[in-house]
Formats: C-alpha cells, sequence, structure tokens
C-alpha cells in the first residue's frame, strides 16, 4: 500500500467518526453545524470523478473580462518573468495567471471597492502605507502603457516581443524605481504585479489561476481537505492529490 | 428620530465581550438588545471558507474600508492620513466580531502585569521606569480576577497543560492539550535541554468534543489549517456564535438587531439615557432608551464613540490629564526566527489556529531585567497554524522576491522551514494615544479615531533580546540555516503584525488615572461599562482574548449588581 493509500484509508475512518461527533448543540437542539453536507461530500468522493480538462479542450469560460488583448500579453509576459516555467513546474503563464488578474481587475480589486478612497489626498510617509487616488484598474492602464513606452523607447520593440533578459529589465527599472514618472509609483506597481503573480498561482483555480492546481502541486499542497487529525502527528511528510473548492461543491 | 421602548440594557457590538454580558445576563433576567452594525454570522456561512484568497488576501470578514477605518501618524508633529488598506492590524466585523476570525490562542496574563509599576518598582526601583512610559496598576490582581478566567477556558473549552511559569489556576484546563505535532516535539525537547519551561499553547480549537456549563456541545478541531481571517466550518473553534449567543437567545431575554449601527451614547447629566443608532438598511436613526449602555466594540470603536459621545475626560498628551484615548498599545512582533532543514520536510500545511508549543521564561518579569534596557518580555512559541500557500514562500535572505531563484527557493523550503516567534510586550508612553481626526470621516460624517503611536528605544531593545533567544532555540533544534529579525524599525501601517490594540479606556483604581474600575464601569458615567481590550493599561506579551473574556465575565457580574443598586460597584 503506498503512503497515498495509507493516508486515504485514515481519513476515511477519521471523517466516519468526526461525523458521529460532529456538530454543535445547545440542549439537544442543533443550532448549526455542516454535518449533512459533509455527509454527502463524503460520499460523492466515492463517486467516479469526471475525467480531467485538457488543455486541448477549448476551456469557454476563459476569456478577457478587463484588459485588451494587448494588455493581456504584456501581463502574461511580465508574470512569467515573476514566476517563470522551470524544471519544478509550470510558471504563471501555463497557470493561468494574467486570467486571474483581469478577472481580479473587473470586480472590487479592481475598483478597490473596499479601501479607503475618500479625500483629502497627501502625500504620506512610507509607513503610512498607500495615499494615492488612483484604483487599481487605473495603475494597470497607465503602468502597462508606460512599460510598452519604455521598451519601445530603449529596445524599440513591444515589450512582449523583448527577450527575456530585456524583460527583466525592464521590470527592475520598475521594481527599483529607476524609471520616474509622474502618475503613478513604479516600485508600487511592481509590488502590486508580483504579489499578484503568487495569488495567480497559489489561489483556488476557480478564481481563474492556479490551473488544474498545478500551483499547489509544485509545494505539494493539498489544497484544501476537511481534516488533518490523522496526520498532525506523522514523521513522513504526507503526500496527496489535491482537493479544491469545486471539490467541496454539491448541488 | 424614531424612539423604541427602553431596555434594561443596550449592548454596542457583538462579539466575545458584548456576547459574554449578553449571556451572562439574559440568564440572570435582565432585557437586553444587542445592537451590531455588522451582519448575522452562522456556521452554514463556511461551506467554501477554505479559500485563501477571499478570507486571508481580501478580508471577507473585516470590516468594510470604503466605509470606515482610522487614521494613523508616527508623531504629533506630522499629520495623519486614513489607512486607506488592510494591513498591520484587521477588524472584525459582524456577529462575533473578531472572536469568529481569531485563532484560538487562549493565554492569562501573568500576574506581573496586573501590579506592573509597583513590581517593576519593587524589584529595580523607581529609575528602571524610562521617561515617558506610563505604565500603572490595573486596579485588580491576578488572584481576584481567577475567578472569571476560569469561567472563561471553561465556557470556551480551553484545551491545554499547565504553564510552569504562570499565575496560579483554581482548576485544571477543561481539555486535554492538542495533539503534538513532530516540529512541536522537536521544540519541546530542545526548549527542555535548554532548561526552559515549555509547555503546549492554550487552544480554544478544542482537543476533543467538549459540552460547556451552559450545556453547549461542540465537536473537536480537525486540524484543518484555516483559523486565523476564517471562520471554523466545525463550530470546534470557540467564538461568540457558537457558545455565548445561543445561550443568550435561548433565555428569551436577548435580542440582537444587526445592520444596526450605533454612533452616539445619549447622556443627561452624568449618565447615559441610551444610544442613538442608524439601520444601514433603511439609513432611518433609531433611539434606544435603556438603564444601562455596555460599550463591547473593538478598541478603536470603544473609544470614539466615547469621544464622539463627548461622554467622559479626553485625554491630552500634553498635561497627561484626561482618560479616554490614554495608554495606546499594541505588541512587538518583529523578535522571530526562521530555520531552513535541508533534509526535512514538514506537514506544517496541517495545523489549527492554537496548535503550538509555547515558553514563558522570558516574558514578565520571569527573568532579571537588571541589565537589560527594557522591561517586560514575551512569550515565544513555535505554531503550526496551517501554512497556506500565497502566505507561505518562505526564502533564505538575500533571495530576490520575484524571478527563477525565487520560484526555486519558495517552493523548496515550502515545507522545510520553521519559525520560532516572540509576541512582545507593548508598553505604554505619554504621547502614544487615541483621539478624533481632524478632517478624516466616516460614511456618515462621524469623525474617524486617530492613532498616534511608534515603537520606542524599550521596543528595539526587545525585539533584539527575542530574536536572539528564537535564532539560539532553532540552531539547537537542528536548523541548517537560521534567519532572525533583530532589527525592530518604525511601527509602519503596512506589513500585518497583530490584530492586538489596547488601551484607550483602561481600567485602575483612581477616576485621575483610569477610565473606568475593576469591573470596567465609568467613573463618569455609572450606568455605562466599557468592555474589551480598550480597558488594558498595557499589553501584555500574550494574546489577549483571554483576559477580554475574563474581564467581560466581570464586568457582568458588575453589572447585575449595578441593575440591582445602583451606585459605583467599588
Amino acid at each position: 500500500m503506498s503512503p497515498q493509500d495509507d493516508t486515504k484509508g485514515n481519513e476515511n475512518v477519521s471523517r466516519r467518526n468526526f461525523l458521529k461527533k460532529s456538530g454543535y448543540a445547545l440542549g439537544g437542539l442543533l443550532v448549526g453545524g455542516v454535518v449533512g453536507s459533509l455527509l454527502t461530500v463524503g460520499q460523492r468522493q466515492a463517486a467516479p470523478s469526471p475525467a480531467p480538462q485538457t488543455q486541448s479542450t477549448t476551456d469557454y469560460n476563459q476569456a478577457l473580462m478587463y484588459f485588451r488583448p494587448d494588455q493581456f500579453r504584456m501581463v502574461e509576459a511580465a508574470t512569467e518573468r515573476i514566476f517563470p516555467a522551470d524544471e519544478n513546474g509550470p510558471g504563471a503563464k501555463d497557470l493561468g495567471v494574467a486570467y486571474f488578474i483581469d478577472h481580479q481587475l473587473a470586480g472590487d480589486w479592481g475598483f478597490n471597492a473596499r479601501d479607503y478612497m475618500r479625500s483629502p489626498f497627501f502625500k504620506g510617509e512610507t509607513v503610512q502605507g498607500y495615499q494615492g487616488r488612483l484604483n487599481r484598474r487605473e495603475i494597470f492602464d497607465i503602468a502597462l502603457q508606460e512599460m510598452q513606452n519604455y521598451s519601445q523607447r530603449k529596445y524599440q520593440k513591444n515589450f512582449a516581443d523583448l527577450t527575456e533578459e530585456q524583460q527583466d529589465e525592464v521590470l527592475r527599472a520598475f521594481e527599483k524605481d529607476e524609471i520616474k514618472l509622474t502618475t503613478i509609483s513604479p516600485s508600487g506597481f511592481f509590488r502590486i504585479l508580483r504579489n499578484a503573480t503568487i495569488e495567480g498561482v497559489y489561489a483556488d483555480p476557480l478564481y481563474g489561476g492556479n490551473k488544474n492546481m498545478g500551483g499547489w502541486k509544485l509545494k505539494n499542497y493539498p489544497g484544501n481537505q476537511m481534516a488533518y487529525t490523522n496526520i498532525i502527528e506523522k514523521d513522513e511528510f504526507v503526500k496527496m492529490p489535491p482537493k479544491s473548492l469545486k471539490d467541496h461543491l454539491h448541488t | 428620530m424614531r424612539k423604541l421602548p427602553k431596555v434594561d440594557v443596550v449592548i454596542v457590538g457583538v462579539g466575545w465581550a458584548g456576547g459574554i454580558i449578553a449571556s451572562e445576563l439574559a440568564k440572570n433576567g435582565l432585557k437586553v438588545v444587542g445592537l451590531e452594525r455588522g451582519k448575522e454570522r452562522k456556521t452554514e456561512d463556511y461551506f467554501m471558507v477554505h479559500d485563501e484568497l477571499r478570507y486571508a488576501y481580501r478580508y471577507e470578514l473585516m470590516q468594510d474600508l470604503s466605509k470606515e477605518t482610522i487614521t494613523f501618524r508616527s508623531n504629533e508633529k506630522i499629520r495623519a492620513l486614513p489607512m486607506r488598506q488592510y494591513g498591520s492590524f484587521l477588524i472584525g466585523n459582524g456577529i462575533g466580531g473578531a472572536g469568529v476570525h481569531w485563532n484560538g490562542q487562549t493565554y492569562r496574563f501573568l500576574p506581573y502585569d496586573f501590579e506592573i509599576k509597583s513590581k517593576t518598582i519593587e524589584r529595580y526601583g523607581k529609575n528602571k521606569i524610562p521617561n515617558g512610559m506610563t505604565i500603572q496598576n490595573w486596579g485588580i490582581t491576578y488572584d481576584q480576577l481567577e475567578p472569571y478566567y476560569d469561567k472563561f477556558e471553561k465556557m470556551a473549552g480551553i484545551s491545554g497543560e499547565e504553564n510552569p511559569l504562570a499565575g496560579k489556576r483554581s482548576s485544571k484546563y477543561p481539555t486535554p492539550p492538542m495533539k503534538s505535532s513532530p516540529a512541536m516535539k522537536m521544540f519541546m525537547e530542545t526548549a527542555k535541554k535548554m532548561k526552559l519551561h515549555p509547555y503546549i499553547l492554550p487552544s480554544a480549537n478544542l482537543s476533543q468534543a467538549y459540552t460547556n456549563p451552559d450545556g453547549v456541545a461542540r465537536s473537536a478541531c480537525q486540524y484543518c489549517g484555516f483559523c486565523e481571517r476564517f471562520g471554523c466550518e466545525y463550530g470546534a473553534k470557540a467564538d461568540p456564535v457558537v457558545t455565548v449567543i445561543p445561550v443568550a437567545k435561548k433565555t428569551g431575554n436577548f435580542e440582537i438587531r444587526t445592520h444596526s449601527y450605533v454612533r452616539r451614547i445619549l447622556h443627561k447629566g452624568n449618565k447615559a439615557i441610551g444610544v442613538m443608532y442608524t439601520d444601514v438598511t433603511t439609513g432611518e436613526e433609531i433611539e434606544q432608551p435603556a438603564d444601562i449602555v455596555v460599550i463591547a466594540s473593538y478598541v478603536f470603536n470603544n473609544v470614539r464613540l466615547l469621544l464622539n459621545s463627548k461622554l467622559g475626560r479626553p485625554y491630552d498628551p500634553a498635561t497627561g490629564r484626561g482618560v479616554i484615548g490614554k495608554n495606546y498599545a499594541y505588541q512587538v512582533m518583529r523578535g522571530n526566527a526562521i530555520g531552513f532543514f535541508e533534509n526535512k520536510e514538514f506537514n506544517t500545511f496541517a495545523g489549527a489556529g492554537a496548535l503550538g508549543v509555547t515558553l514563558d521564561d522570558y516574558n514578565g518579569d520571569n527573568f532579571d531585567h537588571s541589565d537589560l534596557k527594557f522591561i517586560h518580555g514575551a512569550s515565544i512559541s513555535l505554531t503550526q497554524t496551517g501554512l497556506r500557500p500565497i502566505a507561505n514562500n518562505p526564502v533564505p535572505k538575500g533571495t530576490p522576491s520575484w524571478g527563477k531563484e525565487f520560484k526555486r527557493q519558495s517552493i523548496k523550503y515550502a515545507n522545510r522551514s520553521l519559525t520560532v516567534a516572540a509576541q512582545g510586550a507593548s508598553m505604554p508612553f505619554r504621547h502614544h494615544f487615541l483621539d478624533l481626526d481632524p478632517t478624516y470621516k466616516d460614511v456618515f460624517g462621524d469623525p474617524l479615531i486617530r492613532i498616534t503611536f511608534d515603537f520606542e528605544e524599550q521596543d528595539r531593545q526587545l525585539a533584539l533580546f527575542l530574536a536572539t533567544k528564537c535564532e539560539e532555540i532553532l540552531k539547537q533544534m537542528g536548523a541548517d540555516r537560521v534567519d532572525a529579525n533583530k532589527e525592530l524599525g518604525p511601527y509602519d501601517i503596512v506589513p500585518y503584525q497583530s490584530t492586538h490594540n489596547t488601551g484607550g479606556v483602561i481600567m485602575g483604581d483612581s477616576p485621575d488615572s483610569s477610565a473606568v474600575n475593576s469591573y470596567l464601569q465609568m467613573w463618569d458615567a455609572e450606568n455605562v461599562f466599557v468592555v474589551g481590550a480598550s480597558a488594558f493599561p498595557h499589553n501584555s506579551g500574550y494574546n489577549p482574548t483571554g483576559t477580554v473574556g475574563a474581564l467581560s465575565y466581570r464586568a457582568a457580574e458588575g453589572i447585575l449588581k449595578y441593575s440591582k443598586k445602583g451606585g459605583p460597584v467599588v
């Protein structure tokens, strides 16, 4: 029996035990809990899982919500430099990170909907955090245009058509504020892009990145499992196939 | 303004403090209304909770900053500016408040904490307290507070084992300690070899199924690794929604109104007459009269509500007089170290919010400070809270933050690194305080609260000392490489540090130096009780919730006394 099978067996035992003990009750009255649903999830796991989607199938759930295609190509190229494909496995491009960022910009995050964006605006100290009036959509629009201008000035080519080394040089110019802009902070934009890239690699696949949980597989991260009761004390590292939120959704 | 019928007690904010007080008062027959600005929360909300992006990075459970935030400046010479995005700390919202998204690490403060000023002077002399440091005794001793700690721990079902360096306990923890992971065992064994006193961290995550004295039964923790910033889909992590609130509701004496944003305490003479709140679903302003007003929101709103209501004497840093806004304190979280292991992989994706091992050899006054340039200290812990992949990208110092090398190292060490961290105490200073911002407003047009705070030499010395201790432990644990964070820069509101903000409505034994007495009853308005970590005169080297819980039980007792006899209860 492989370690993997062993884990699965223990987990089922754990789930049964858990179901017996689960829920919280007040004087016999169950006031909440997700017991019923867990049972369904448990049963669902026994059913054969649908065949994994392959790259060759057209994914009709995937298109652009915010970027123009040229912006998308730039973001795809830039995020691939931040998190490149290598011998460990896929990079940002294959993981769909540019789609992730596109979709994030299309919603609350792009509009800074839950940030305090009231005036007056003043330039603050670094320790006071972001004090600009632009939202993330506006920052991306300006920054991508400036990245294109800089690439054209320096290499007479669009960013997406530069060599990897040249792309790194452009990104570093933003990261280190070597390029001077009056509208946005180049390093501030770079931080947003870098952090969004990491999010796109590792967030649940439902957001458009981490394609086929490929980001999680890089780290042997098991995604979201219901319980680790039976492995928490184990000495050896336990590998298991990852699960996504989709695996928890049942209709 | 529509005026509702009078009730016995109105509570502002239904988190741990509000929930505990509601349950204790309702059980004793008082008619209680809880006003909560946020929405209803229940365990069924968390089917899809294992979502790091939504909960940890988009702050699903937190206050919407577009409507209200705080402003911050390092000192009085610079202009305070709003915290436009989350960073340093996270502000809860909705039923259960921050009690929903906490980790569950449930400590008691040390006997030293409650008598910090006299004990420091007694051992080291007056000159040990630097100019401007405004530590003071709490107006209560550990022994006096002990029964209330006990009550909170039994209600929540805290899992733990005796801390050899803490105050006396009247009874054992209600449930046995959590399971021990291999990393925890390494820390435990190493610390013992170093003649330190490690113990398994007291946890509100429940090591086994538990029925509390109120008859609430909860199931055991599943070590799923999603606690801090998340709600618990099992109801295993103690939070107000699965403990005290249903108990209060079952009495028939407790009514919760959600989406009810309290904006003013209404008062006449030296008593409150009720509160004014906005129903945020309609915009209507409503008056709720009450015999007793309990302010139980988070630290910042407790202070803001008093100042906006012109209740109590505002603190003035120039003279040191006044009390509302005084002694804002935080925590020193930068004294830590990370160890990298070449040949060992850990299942650190698994864990629980309060899974870990701790030691207090360098906390409080458990060690000699004669030759040190700081007082107090920190708990030092190895915790296994569940490393999630967006956050967990450990790389040795000097590694670039992006590109091929970053990817290689962050993947390699994702399961091959352990952190030992200190949770440093934070001492109050005369020039650290909360007041109303003169410029920035919330969605209703009310002034925001303004924080004036920075780290001091005390904090820098503390961080340096603690990081060195953390580094030693990790080296002894056999890490191949240890990187320690020894330098504490200025206080920066951008990186997350700790949601353990304290002070502003502090407790004490005299109206000259404190805002509330040891039952958290306002000296200046006898029918107003202000409950929460806002009552801490300083912050200790521990998570604060255990002490917030104990003080809430004590306040509930004070309110019951007051409802019968009136007048000051001390």
